[in-house]
């Protein structure tokens, strides 16, 4: 199957190993082609990943795993170190000239999202660091390139420096800097036009922005969706320009990202910061281990942990797990549940970050459907308080009245009734479960999957 | 004769700007991929494992899918067993036919576009970000244009900014109207007034625009659904192309975006972009396999006549013809 993934892919050959008791080196060469295969379909550069599961496999054919009790897990633990090893420390700092402005500028192929990163970034510097960003339209290929600059910079109440698309971007450059000098901006973030890493006159003009402006990081701007080609882009930009760090754009989609890992390693610079959504405040840092992850598969906890923890309260948390044991738990409570997990993100993205959530029959695909979501609440919000605390009192004539008031149907609220009632007597199983210490497929299911 | 000469010299015979052209913005990619497979026909003195393996990783290389470079694999070894090929360098051309009748697919391949003779045809372009759907659109309506057709553009792109003045200029350039509504509106209510402008003017052709999305954000697609059926509802028939833009720089996911935007859209053919860089755009390969998508444009470089209409054979031509050419010299030089 395609677009297995990795995960999938490892979980499967796992699952064979984890049967016996001892790992032969046969073992390791068939898990180690599913590594590989793995990889290549995450879209990991071949040449990358032959190194890597030359690692790996030297490593697991050694003392670690044969002859480990559990080489299994052994496997997992030594390509997910490798792989966290080779896609780097965290390092999202941005550099700080000791003479400002500190120069930054953006480069990369066209569309991968440079125009966008550059206000992103901006804005970023802004509002972490307290600094004052010049943004610099350099590019004046691309027609309204400028133009989309411009809205950028209104759209953060941002001066945006332009000298209209006849000047040489060399030119625009060297103004620009004058400008910031005399405004007092300590940030200079110049957006130069995408170009093809083979296009030696475009790239001959970047050298020259370069050479004039002594900048303290070039980013190069690369989309996570980058198949093998991304060795040969970031190999060129490199070899010519001497990045100083990337920046992964797109990174919000559903691709596995193996971009990531392709650019680490054949040039050795961090990847800074990762696009996380088209709106202005999506960049966020790069997390190499978390990356790791996300390329295995194994779930983005930490991400997931890290919304739970600013959107839950967890005050409230215990109050509802309390309610949920005693069996006190009443549409008051699911509804402020609802809230939370909704303000925690699309239901969908977050099921994804659950780990092994695509291995879960009927969770692997579930498209949630944020309009029924809103449906539920409608139905519950038209329900009279003392509906919602004592649920068994809502007769057909309650339903109809709800119906109508929510715009449903009453069909509808029949089955939102029904699945409380299951909801709560799962609950109920649940905190039966622990004290036998039974678990038996999904605690419960929403009723909007 | 082997398949490649036949190949070559049907082509010969007509050889055309568009041919060169092609050749050209594809010299890159070939060399890349045609050397590395001489490269390896000149290492592998048998046909063993580790040069099928080999093979496999200048396909993924390519970028080419990897369900089609095992398939692939998987006939040639089968081949090969046939024919009990035991030189590597037949295994050339055995790649070359293979490659080819995975994209007809047993068919002609339909590279044409949609055009209706008589009254308006309307064109949707789809695509995740930054992969060139207006750029394509302003190519596309220069060629409209010196055809002769009236034609007129849809600004779509409401989202992201810049985007509506991008289309004008290529709306300037062109010499073509843009039907727009201001930053943040509603796309579908643009597509209606550009659908009902379209009628009243007698256009020939309406090119639709629309903002770049990622294809799992679901409220996006619903999004784009609703946007072409406000197209199908004014015009029956409607949209006669849905083109999905890819860029070949993309790798794996070029095949989600495919199905998924196929599934919102119906897409009916493929822009393949960017060809003009190192990057191979070997996944067009698969996705005509596993969806049926055929590719019809390819876009060659930045300028308004860098647009070509796609076909097989010449990709093909053009991916092996150096590989080919040396082969004949050192045939040629062996006698």
């Amino acid at each position: 199957m395609a677009f297995e993934g990795l995960a999938d892919r490892l979980q499967n050959t796992m699952q064979k190993i984890r049967g016996k008791g001892k790992v032969t080196e046969a073992d390791v060469k068939e898990m180690m082609r599913e590594v590989r295969l793995a990889l290549l379909e995450a879209d990991v550069n071949f040449k990358v990943v032959k190194n890597f599961v030359k690692k790996v496999s030297e490593r697991s054919v050694g003392q670690e795993v044969m002859k480990s009790l559990t080489p299994g897990q052994q496997v997992i633990k030594v390509v997910k170190e490798e792989l966290t090893e080779l896609m780097g420390g965290e390092q999202s700092q941005i550099a700080v000239a000791k003479r400002s402005p500190t120069v930054i500028m953006m480069v990369g192929l066209q569309g991968a999202g440079k125009t966008t990163t550059t206000g992103k970034l901006a804005n970023l510097l802004r509002k972490r660091y307290n600094r004052k960003p010049l943004l610099v339209a350099a590019d004046i290929y691309r027609p309204a390139a400028i133009k989309q600059l411009e809205t950028l910079g209104k759209q953060l109440n941002m001066p945006v420096f332009s000298l209209g698309d006849q000047v040489s971007p060399v030119e625009i450059a060297k103004q620009a800097i004058e400008q910031a000098k005399a405004d007092h901006h300590d940030y200079v973030l110049i957006d130069t036009a995408g170009r093809l890493h083979v296009d030696e006159d475009l790239m001959g003009e970047l050298k020259d922005i370069k050479e004039l402006t002594n900048p303290d990081e070039i980013f190069l701007v690369v989309d996570a969706m980058t198949g093998q080609d991304a060795v040969n882009v970031a190999q060129s930009f490199n070899d010519q320009l001497g990045v100083t760090g990337v920046i992964l754009t797109k990174l919000d989609g559903d691709t596995r990202g193996g971009a990531a890992l392709s650019i680490r390693a054949v040039t050795e610079k961090p990847i800074k910061f990762a696009g996380m959504g088209e709106k202005l405040d999506a960049l966020e840092p790069f997390h190499p281990e978390r990356m790791a992850s996300r390329i295995l598969g194994m779930g983005d906890v930490l991400t997931l942990i890290e919304k739970a923890q600013t959107n839950v309260d967890s005050e409230k948390a215990k109050e509802l797990e309390q309610k949920m044991r005693t069996m006190s738990f009443t549409f008051d409570d699911f509804l402020e549940q609802l809230g939370q997990v909704r303000s925690m993100g699309p239901l969908d993205e977050i099921i994804k970050m659950l780990p092994g959530a695509n291995k879960i029959k009927g969770l692997n695909n579930v498209q949630v459907d944020e309009k029924q979501i809103s449906h539920i609440e409608a139905i519950i919000q038209s329900m009279t308080s003392e509906e919602k605390q004592h649920p068994e009192i809502i007769s057909s004539g309650r339903k109809k009245r709800i119906a109508k008031g929510s715009g449903t149907s009453i069909q509808e609220v029949n089955r939102l009734l029904k699945q409380f009632e299951e909801m709560k007597k799962m609950m109920k199983q649940m905190s039966g479960m622990q004290q036998k210490g039974k678990k038996k497929g999904m605690p419960f299911k929403f009723p909007f999957m | 004769m082997s398949f490649f000469k036949k190949l070559k010299e049907k082509l010969t015979t007509s050889t055309d700007q568009a041919a060169e052209k092609f050749k050209t913005g594809l010299t890159k990619t070939r060399d890349n991929f045609s050397s590395k497979v001489n490269d390896l026909v000149a290492r592998y003195r048998k046909i063993d494992e580790d040069f099928f393996e080999e093979l496999e990783e200048i396909l993924i290389g390519a970028d080419v899918g990897f369900d089609t470079v095992m398939d692939l694999i998987e006939q040639l070894k089968h081949e090969v067993k046939r024919r009990n090929t035991k030189d590597p360098a037949e295994v050339r051309d055995i790649i070359t036919e293979k490659l080819v009748a995975i994209y007809q697919n047993g068919e002609e391949t339909p590279n044409e576009l949609n055009i209706q003779e008589e009254g308006l045809t309307v064109i949707l372009f789809v695509g995740v970000n930054g992969v060139g759907k207006t750029t394509t659109i302003g190519k596309l309506a220069h060629k409209f244009k010196s055809e002769g057709k009236t034609v007129l553009l849809a600004a779509g792109d409401t989202f992201r900014a810049g985007a509506i003045e991008q289309l004008e200029v290529w709306g300037e350039r062109t010499g073509v109207d843009v039907i727009k509504q201001g930053e943040g509106s509603d796309p579908a209510a643009v597509m209606y007034d550009a659908v009902r402008a379209a009628k009243s003017r007698n256009a020939d052709i309406l090119l639709c625009d629309t903002a770049g999305r990622l294809q799992n954000k679901v409220n996006l697609m619903k999004e784009l659904e609703k946007v072409k059926r406000v197209i199908e509802r004014e015009v029956p028939g409607a949209p006669h192309e849905v083109l999905i833009v890819l860029d070949a720089t993309t790798g794996q996911n070029a095949m989600v975006q495919a199905k998924t935007f196929k599934e919102a859209t119906d897409v009916s053919g493929i822009v393949l972009t960017k060809l003009d860089g190192t990057a191979k755009g070997g996944i067009v390969l698969a996705i005509r396999k596993e969806l049926e998508i055929p590719v019809k444009f390819v876009g060659l470089g930045e300028k308004m006549d860098d647009l070509q209409q796609f076909d097989a054979e010449k990709y093909v031509y053009g991916l092996f013809s150096t590989a080919f050419e040396e082969t004949e010299q050192d045939s040629e030089e062996e006698e």
